[in-house]
């Protein structure tokens, strides 16, 4: 067990995989020289080369689609996406391409490609590389999405999905790159599919995934001095999702918060709430609530940013609401 | 060159099987058994006959939504193709693609592309594979001249050369995306003017014109492979038929299209071209023709006793089988 920064852990799980299969490489805007846009593959290149730490042309489309073809060819790519907002350029590829292949050929292809990004607010870089566009791709049978919120995860994660058969990704909270945890190197791939429970309850369910896990196990703190016990569920996986552990938390607690950085409107938090509406609907003792941003693009300056993404705050108020004690 | 008179034969018969599967096709379509989307090839048949020619077995081909000469000269059969337009279990697709999407990977064949571009970036990638593991291979990647309009082509071409991996870019110039002519969606109609602006060489030929077309592409393939590098072949050529079965063609006069089937049918030159060279008699496209369109017929009638998938196969092949 070592402490590691999650931009470490991811770091350590690309050298891990280059060094153990010589058909994996990285490709993607500024990882080479650069180091990555976010530091992640700093270092890579002097270790591989430029064959395997290749970096781009800023031609989303053109190098998410060529990560399909060599996995179709029989390499293992794992393609960096800047940023979320950077990958509706490619959206063609994930959703006609990556997504359809397998089906679309009567399961004579696949597509073993992982792509990882970028994705949430909170570093005041305004309304075009600040959005979470995970749900989107949530949508989409054919691809899984990964939202690894701990250094352990983000290290196990890749592992998982450089593992799998089929077209991976993997969404990054941005805020979490800098923070520190504990990683042990050799627990193995998480297994995909698995929500875990973050901190065990009674009262109420914060169910969440990404960069709200903090915020969901710092109000889940307040909720405690108040007397709540709230268990927060992190869903590790959007798709697939484990529907069951769901389940498991609403029928325990009987209240059910979701918060989810996306909008709310269409988004994967109402997924969710559907899901529970559909399955244990007579489990519930209060109306679901959700804690999202707010319908607006994400805005630059820091008291509209701050005021735009689900906070703690909003997070205790819910709870509190949904036990008559808002 | 086509050196002998039974490789000539043999391309002559895949251009006859083109199209005469196409023109069952048509008729069947009418009768309801193929449904959905349909992009017939008819008139651009010496383009995918002569390219493949050229083309080893270890090679990669993608092709785009009006592939099913692609696929038959690539060597699928007219049964494995015909099932997949029925829907059917025994299709080249299990019925998962329908005429758009034709798959093989014992062919190397791979789709059989519904988006324009799309399959370019998807051709960068194989090649990129076939490099970087030290494989001999080269990827046709065929497309359309509406391709050329998109980012995805750009991108592509740029990738290619930067990295200088071994694409055949075919482009099938047949002077209509969809419905809109070259000089209403191309600001520049010299086609090779743009893969020559990324440094790739390019070539242009007569699409309809089979032994053009196959000694244009054995040059560009050889070109691909030496080099390790792509090459962009234009092959000028025009479809004879609508752009799919819902197209009223109010885009063009039925003079230019009779003029086009009169003046430079594949077949007929190709049947012409043979006959100057004292490679084939009187009587022997006849005889191709009745082999082909018995071969449809039987295509046909395999088909249409195919088994469906059965429903409860639905959601199979949406992600790999579970291990363990």
């Amino acid at each position: 067990m070592t402490r590691s920064t999650y931009r470490e852990a991811i770091r350590l799980a690309l050298a891990t995989a280059l060094e153990a299969d010589s058909r994996v490489l990285l490709m993607g805007e500024d990882v080479g020289r650069y180091g990555g846009a976010y530091a992640v593959s700093k270092g890579l290149l002097e270790r591989f080369g430029p064959e395997r730490i290749r970096d781009t042309p800023l031609s989303e489309s053109g190098f998410l689609g060529a990560g399909i073809g060599a996995a179709l060819g029989g390499l293992r790519p794992i393609v960096e996406i800047m940023t979320v907002n950077f990958s509706l350029l490619a959206l063609d590829q994930v959703v006609n391409n990556a997504a359809t292949l397998r089906h679309m050929s009567g399961g004579q292809l696949g597509v073993p490609l992982v792509v990882r990004m970028a994705t949430g607010g909170g570093r005041q870089l305004a309304a075009q590389h600040s959005h979470s566009l995970e749900g989107w791709y949530a949508h989409v049978p054919g691809i899984k999405v990964l939202a690894p919120a701990t250094v352990q995860d983000a290290h196990d994660m890749l592992l998982a999905a450089l593992a799998d058969a089929d077209p991976v990704f993997i969404f990054e909270h941005q805020l979490l790159y800098p923070t520190e945890g504990d990683l042990d190197p050799a627990r193995g791939p998480a297994t995909i599919g698995q929500a875990l429970v973050r901190r065990e309850g009674s009262d109420v369910s914060l169910v969440t995934y990404g960069g709200s896990l903090g915020k969901a196990l710092a109000a889940s703190d307040e909720l405690a001095q108040a007397g709540i016990s709230a268990e927060v569920l992190e869903l590790r996986t959007l798709r697939p999702l484990d529907v069951e552990a769901i389940e498991a938390t609403v029928t325990k607690t009987h209240r059910l918060v979701i918060i989810d950085e996306g909008w709310k409107t269409g988004s994967f938090s109402a997924e969710i709430a559907a899901l529970v509406a559909e399955r244990v609907f007579y489990e519930l003792d209060a109306p679901i609530a959700r804690v999202c941003s707010a319908e607006v693009p994400i805005p630059y300056a820091k008291h509209l940013e701050d005021a735009a993404l689900p906070q703690v705050p909003a997070i205790v108020v819910a709870a509190k609401e949904l036990l008559g004690r808002g | 060159m086509i050196a002998t008179r039974a490789r000539a034969l043999a391309l002559l018969e895949q251009m006859f099987l083109i199209r005469r599967l196409e023109e069952k096709c048509a008729e069947v379509y009418s009768a309801g058994k193929i449904r959905g989307f349909l992009h017939l090839y008819i008139g651009e048949e010496a383009v995918a006959v002569g390219a493949m020619a050229a083309l080893d077995a270890a090679d990669n081909v993608v092709a785009t939504y009006r592939e099913h000469g692609h696929a038959l000269a690539r060597g699928l059969t007219p049964t494995a193709v015909m099932a997949e337009m029925y829907g059917k279990a025994t299709g080249c697709s299990r019925g998962r693609g329908g005429s758009m999407h034709l798959f093989s990977t014992p062919h190397r064949f791979f789709g059989g592309h519904a988006i324009v571009g799309g399959g370019l970036p998807v051709a960068v990638g194989l090649a990129l594979a076939d490099s970087m593991l030290g494989r001999e291979g080269v990827t046709a990647c065929f497309f359309g001249d509406g391709a050329v309009d998109e980012g995805e082509f750009h991108e592509s071409l740029n990738l290619a050369a930067l990295w200088r991996l071994p694409v055949l870019f075919v482009c099938e110039n047949n002077l209509y995306a969809m419905g809109t002519a070259l000089e209403r969606h191309e600001s520049v109609t010299d086609l090779c003017v743009k893969p020559r602006a990324y440094g790739i060489p390019a070539e242009n030929v007569d699409g309809m014109d089979l032994f053009a077309v196959e000694a244009a592409t054995a040059h560009a393939v050889s070109e691909v492979r030496r080099h390790r590098s792509p090459f962009f072949l234009e092959a000028k050529t025009y479809r004879f038929r609508a752009h799919s079965m819902y197209d009223a063609e109010a885009y063009r006069s039925r003079e230019e299209v009779a003029e086009w089937a009169q003046k430079h049918d594949p077949i007929d030159l190709a049947v012409a071209e043979l006959t100057r060279r004292g490679l084939i008699d009187g009587a022997e496209p006849a005889a191709i023709d009745l082999r082909v369109r018995a071969a449809v017929e039987r295509a046909c009638e395999e088909a249409d006793a195919a088994p469906l998938e059965p429903v409860g196969d639905l959601l199979r092949d949406v992600l790999a089988p579970e291990v363990g």
